[in-house]
């Protein structure tokens, strides 16, 4: 479906814009969700077939038309993993940035200049 | 303002080659390759009826191990990170505690979302949903005792040997499958059954039951950690207070 | 009909990503997100994918909001977006 897919990557490039630009570190995570979601929407998009349903079988899908009825299940397995492992690196990051602010008292990231040379 | 410039040029590369992607797309009409494989063999070969479930467990199920041992390092790291943590939070005032109907609905509903967590992941195999999300509406259960009481402390025992049973009992599993059935996280290690009954699809409902524990004690783990020690000034206050 | 309603909730994500993006307050910014997600999780219903939107709703609409609202109050003392 192109809507969805043009949706997913009109994301993807706001969270881009937004981790290029912003300073505010907690910002810039924040960014790069929001691309994650846009992704995530992406690949759900090429996995959907036009006027078919979910693939779940029962009464209403029997297991011998499923072929015919269903869309595809592997982006959404896939999906499904990404989103779960998104939110712990949200976390592992957010985390760095509390450890970081302790140090420095900064959120800024052009403060963070230790390892530059 | 020469970064801008240069973050909206890279950004406009971006979009454009998106969207000669997308231009030269064509949407799929049928299932094909391992899609196709999986859809038109899975029922008579693993007997859950949620495809999406029979792929995350069993066709890909050592994806899936991978993902949950990256959510318990994720988990791992932010305990480890946060645990001396000094920070000085600008002296929030003497907080007002929440009221008594929160407290009480909170104590009414935790275990009903609980268990609406365990129904999630123990049908996984039969309707939408499974592991992960029942993991997560049994951590979102944590927040809410959270929001209500900001110094709730949870029982870290119990937490840690839920957490490493069902993480040993999933590898375990996994491992029964080399030996009974055809490899590494095989479900066919327990008789198939009848499709749609809850007691079906071999070992798919185990691994979605440790699966699930797993998450939901990672999550409900990252969330205490975040929120900080689980020191009691309102209570300590209020104790005073009664004598 | 349905394509409406798609578009109108693709129109209403990208207002809110662009609201998280470029709003001065983070902790405004970071609701806006969350109502992304949230809309995220109709559209995957709307797409046929009710595992994933199960999924979306409870981890990135209900706890990454609040993830990222812990992580600010634990770094709120006096920073202000420049």
């Amino acid at each position: 479906m192109i809507l969805i897919i043009a949706i997913g990557i009109a994301l993807m490039l706001i969270g881009f814009w937004g981790a290029l630009i912003r300073k505010n570190m907690i910002r810039i995570v924040l960014s790069i969700g929001i691309a994650e979601t846009g992704l995530q929407l992406l690949m759900i998009g090429v996995g959907y077939l036009k006027g078919r349903t979910a693939p779940i079988l029962d009464s209403a899908v029997p297991f011998s038309q499923a072929l015919q009825r269903v869309v595809d299940p592997v982006p959404q397995a896939l999906v499904l993993t990404a989103i779960v492992i998104g939110v712990a690196v949200n976390a592992l990051m957010l985390t760095f940035i509390i450890r970081l602010y302790e140090k420095k008292k900064t959120l800024t990231i052009s403060d963070y200049r230790d390892l530059k040379w | 303002m020469i970064k801008r410039a240069i973050a909206l040029f890279l950004v406009l590369f971006f979009g454009y080659v998106f969207t000669t992607l997308l231009l030269n797309w064509h949407p799929w009409t049928e299932l094909i390759g391992v899609a196709r494989y999986y859809v038109s063999h899975e029922l008579t070969e693993l007997g859950a009826t949620n495809l999406v479930t029979a792929i995350v467990v069993t066709y890909r199920g050592l994806d899936t191990l991978g993902e949950v041992t990256v959510l318990f390092l994720a988990a791992t790291g932010v305990s480890v990170l946060l645990r001396r943590t000094t920070i000085t939070l600008p002296s929030p005032g003497p907080k007002r505690q929440s009221s008594e109907i929160l407290h009480t609905a909170t104590r009414l509903l935790t275990p009903f979302i609980v268990m609406f967590g365990a129904y999630i992941f123990i049908n996984g195999h039969l309707t939408p949903g499974g592991g992960f999300q029942g993991g997560a509406v049994i951590a979102s259960a944590v927040l809410l005792l959270f929001l209500t009481n900001p110094h709730q402390a949870l029982n870290h025992r119990i937490l840690k040997t839920i957490e490493s049973l069902s993480g040993a009992t999933y590898v375990l599993v996994g491992i029964l499958g080399l030996f009974l059935a055809g490899g590494f996280l095989d479900n066919r290690i327990l008789p198939l059954g009848e499709p749609g009954r809850i007691l079906s699809a071999g070992a798919i409902p185990i691994i979605y039951t440790c699966i699930g524990l797993k998450v939901g004690t990672e999550l409900a783990n990252i969330l205490e950690n975040l929120r900080g020690p689980a020191t009691s000034p309102v209570l300590e206050e209020n104790e005073g207070r009664a004598q | 009909m349905i394509a409406w309603f798609i578009g109108v909730l693709g129109i209403a994500m990208i207002v809110g990503a662009l609201a998280a993006v470029h709003l001065k307050q983070t902790v405004p910014a970071i609701i806006a997100a969350g109502i992304v997600s949230l809309f995220a999780s109709v559209l995957y219903l709307l797409l046929a994918a009710p595992d994933v939107a199960m999924t979306e709703a409870a981890i990135g609409a209900g706890l990454s909001t609040v993830i990222f609202l812990y992580a600010v109050y634990k770094t709120r003392s006096g920073e202000s977006e420049k």
